[in-house]
């Protein structure tokens, strides 16, 4: 072991800031990081073993205990969960001779869920050691479990199981029209930096992550800080439920949103970049490198690009299961090698980002669509869209429609359009934005789609009047809770008391007074949480609250008040102890 | 960038890079907080300390006292809101007052009497948390840890040590300690490291000094919270 970490700490020139990458490549040898790995990482990088337990307990990928040699993760998403994940679960669960949740007793094989894994539109879908696994039907799994048994490595597996489609539907302004390698680099540099930055102005591209913060102020504040050094970075943990945009855009727009990265470069004086992948998207990873290579040799990453003077580079780094590294604060954390704990506000990424430098984090889909604005100017995209959302947004659109998948849409276009174009019927209601967006029901179907009425970062998921309102607010409730990261008291207890308050009312437990109690930690959660998780993780309770109050109401018990304790069931263990099962020995709880 | 902030209404002179709570304890004006310290990189976690500056919820004790600011602290609204975010840090741990040899010195009693919080009106986590009683002198209970990070900070900024850390993630976020065994017993901990008497709950004790004051004659048994931290705070003035 010792030589194995000694080689992975000079890979990463033995610093600190690279642990979370040290650390993905010692899970990748070990399925986990064993005690020993730490103490000689604690003495490698000079750190205390405590900083690597802290970042080794922090992400879902990274493990102190075993996994299975083949570590299988079923995506728990609720799309997911409408194609089926629970039969998977319970295929492989049986075929394998693995509880979920367990490692298999000979350590081979190990079955677990995990949050959305970004593959919504080919779904029920996976992770075998990070890779992704998609439309896991029958003969599918069936395949999978003969691979495990026989102890194929992955690299034997046939590529079938690991085909990702696009499944673009509707290209729009950015996805149709062809951008040649170094065009935008050549048109800024060509027309001046200052004057690209006033076509970027004239624009008016706002951030595509959601909050849509516009895009030039966020790069010349950063550009006006003075600093010897800043960074930019490209946000590819795209981890909201029903979101796969960017995993398409990395796949076949790589290059172009390499470039956006580079234009952001020349315009605020940047030499590093980062793409940081979420580490569900591992199997892009080789491929992203390959661009990378591809563009340096074309003399558009590196030493004085296209000779124009620019040195710019862009670094890869890999999540490992954090939906909060998605938060711009603790990204640049996650970056550092660090748990992903948002930062205190201010100082802002813009003048305190990466190391403490200036630091731009944008969205893929802005370096993207920042690209394309450098080539054909900023009258070309504000002249698409509405007064003050220009341009398009790409959607990922899931659940239940006849055609799930990418389609970009100018801004203002109705959600009606949306839902006809993607074959939609008998809608119930369409989650707009993610489970931290907006559900809007289907007497809402002409609202339009935009910053101005609907915002989102591209997560579209569609359910019809078969679907259960509240298992699919359970199943959100529930992500937040998981992906909490626990820093601050109001989202880190309150999560779990949402959790539990939702499941009571849903386990029929619950009375009037319930759903009052349920609001009221709504509010204390929206409104004292640290960053954006805890501020909108009881969204999908108040919209649908507020849309759905007979939903709720039908499922309470007619009562003042029902305790969401089981007074019989506590009494369980003194039965057995007293080896008696009398009806003497039962308590009811309060009147039947 | 000297200048006036007005809260509740009473203008507060500030000193530039002081917080919005350094400038109340100066001026006076008790602003509930655990995980904050005078002399302590702030922290913004537990957020009993969320103040309303312009409208906007933000931590007193990280966020930068600005010319011109309207801040609100006393209003019904946020008393009622730190009162339950003192009861989530009740029900998440398990925290049993009467018997706890902290009890008139706990600064989370302290603030819940502040608060008036009769009750823990939260359902209980009954969280299975272990108890390190490992070293000669000094005892862990992660019972009533609350993970406000003091004890973390206090080692690595006062004590030039890095005993303490938080591990996990969310609900399961933990309080660990660098020592290949995980216990105390095994670190490098002193019982003179600041880090041992800064805990503002029992979490931390040292041994043998429980009973030395009888309750009944402790320090929050007589006086409010706010009246002895304005007291000892004030007095750390930087």
């Amino acid at each position: 072991m010792k030589t194995f970490i000694q080689t992975v700490l000079a890979e990463a020139d033995a610093r600190a800031v690279n642990l979370l990458q040290i650390l993905r490549a010692v899970q990748a040898r070990y399925q986990h990081i064993p005690e020993e790995a730490i103490e000689l990482l604690a003495e490698g990088l000079s750190i205390p073993r405590t900083q690597i337990l802290g970042v080794a307990e922090f992400y879902s990928f990274l493990h102190i205990t075993p996994q299975g040699r083949y570590d299988l993760l079923i995506s728990d998403s609720i799309t997911d969960r409408m194609l089926g994940n629970q039969f998977v679960l319970d295929y492989l669960a049986e075929r394998l001779a693995v509880q979920v949740g367990q490692v298999r007793a000979d350590g081979l094989v190990s079955l677990n869920r995990t949050s959305c894994t970004g593959m919504c539109d080919q779904g029920p879908a996976g992770l075998v050691n990070g890779l992704a696994l998609t439309s896991l039907d029958i003969a599918r799994l069936e395949e999978i479990v003969e691979l495990v048994n026989q102890q194929t490595p992955l690299s034997q597996w046939p590529a079938t199981l690991f085909a990702v489609a696009d499944n673009i539907h509707r290209p729009g302004l950015l996805l149709s029209e062809p951008l040649v390698a170094g065009d935008a680099l050549r048109a800024a540099f060509g027309r001046g930096l200052p004057e690209t930055l006033e076509e970027l102005d004239r624009s008016g591209l706002r951030g595509r992550g959601g909050a849509g913060f516009k895009t030039v102020v966020k790069w010349r504040f950063c550009a006006d800080e003075p600093a010897d050094t800043r960074f930019v970075v490209c946000n590819a943990d795209e981890g909201e439920p029903g979101t796969f945009k960017d995993r398409v855009l990395l796949n076949s727009y790589a290059s172009q949103v390499f470039e956006g990265m580079t234009l952001a470069a020349a315009l605020i004086g940047a030499q590093q970049g980062f793409l940081y992948l979420r580490g569900e998207y591992l199997h892009l990873h080789e491929q992203l490198q390959g661009v990378l290579t591809e563009r340096r040799a074309s003399g558009l990453l590196g030493e004085n690009i296209l000779g124009l003077g620019l040195n710019f580079d862009i670094e890869i780094r890999l999540g490992a299961g954090a939906y909060i590294c998605g938060e711009e604060s603790a990204l640049i954390e996650s970056l550092e090698g660090k748990p992903g704990i948002p930062r205190n506000r201010p100082p802002y990424p813009v003048t305190s980002g990466y190391l403490n430098k200036p630091t731009i984090v944008n969205n893929v889909e802005t370096f993207l669509a920042a690209a394309h604005i450098a080539v054909r100017g900023g009258a070309w995209f504000a002249a698409v869209g509405t007064e003050k959302s220009a341009g398009t947004k790409i959607l990922s659109i899931s659940g239940d429609c006849a055609r799930p998948g990418i389609y970009e849409y100018p801004f203002g276009t109705r959600i009606r359009q949306v839902l006809e174009d993607c074959g939609a019927v008998d809608v119930l209601g369409v989650q707009i934005g993610g489970p931290s967006g907006t559900f809007i029901s289907n007497r809402e179907l002409d609202r339009a789609l935009a910053f101005e009425d609907l915002a989102t970062g591209g997560s579209f998921i569609v359910f019809n009047c078969s679907r259960d309102i509240l298992r699919i607010v359970q199943n959100f409730t529930h992500f937040f809770a998981h992906e909490s990261c626990g820093f601050c008291t109001p989202c880190r207890v309150g999560t779990s008391l949402l959790k539990k308050q939702l499941d009571k009312i849903v386990d029929g437990h619950g009375s009037a007074g319930d759903v009052v109690e349920l609001e009221n930690l709504c509010q204390l959660v929206k409104h004292h949480s640290h960053c954006g998780l805890g501020q909108t993780a009881a969204n999908p309770i108040l919209s649908t609250l507020e849309r759905y109050p007979d939903v709720y109401e039908k499922q309470l018990k007619q009562i003042s008040y029902e305790p969401g304790f089981d007074l019989d069931g506590a009494l369980a263990i003194a039965r057995r102890m007293a080896h008696r099962d009398d009806a003497a020995a039962h308590l009811s709880q309060l009147e039947d | 960038m000297t200048g006036t902030i007005t809260i509740n209404g009473q203008i507060v002179p500030f000193q530039a890079g002081q917080t919005i709570i350094e400038a109340a304890t100066a001026a006076g004006i008790y602003i509930p907080h655990l995980c904050h310290k005078p002399g302590y990189t702030p922290h913004g976690s537990c957020k009993l300390c969320t103040v309303n500056v312009n409208g906007r919820n933000c931590s007193a004790c990280t966020f930068p006292a600005v010319d011109g600011q309207t801040v609100i602290n006393n209003s019904a609204e946020l008393q009622q809101d730190r009162r339950r975010i003192t009861q989530m840090l009740f029900v998440e741990g398990n925290h049993l007052c009467p018997s706890c040899e902290k009890t008139g010195n706990c600064q989370l009693q302290g603030v819940a009497y502040y608060l008036n919080m009769t009750d823990n009106h939260f359902p209980h986590f009954f969280a299975h948390r272990e108890m390190d009683a490992s070293h000669p002198d000094i005892l862990i209970d992660h019972n009533r840890c609350i993970f406000c990070n003091l004890c973390v900070r206090a080692s690595k900024e006062k004590d030039g040590k890095n005993v303490f850390a938080i591990a996990g993630r969310g609900i399961n976020k933990r309080l660990v300690v660098n020592s290949v065994s995980g216990l105390l017993k095994d670190s490098d901990v002193s019982i003179d490291d600041s880090a041992v008497h800064v805990c503002p709950t029992g979490a931390l004790l040292i041994k043998r000094t429980g009973y030395q004051v009888p309750i009944g004659q402790r320090i929050y048994d007589h006086r409010q919270i706010s009246e002895v931290a304005l007291f000892a705070e004030g007095s750390h003035e930087q």
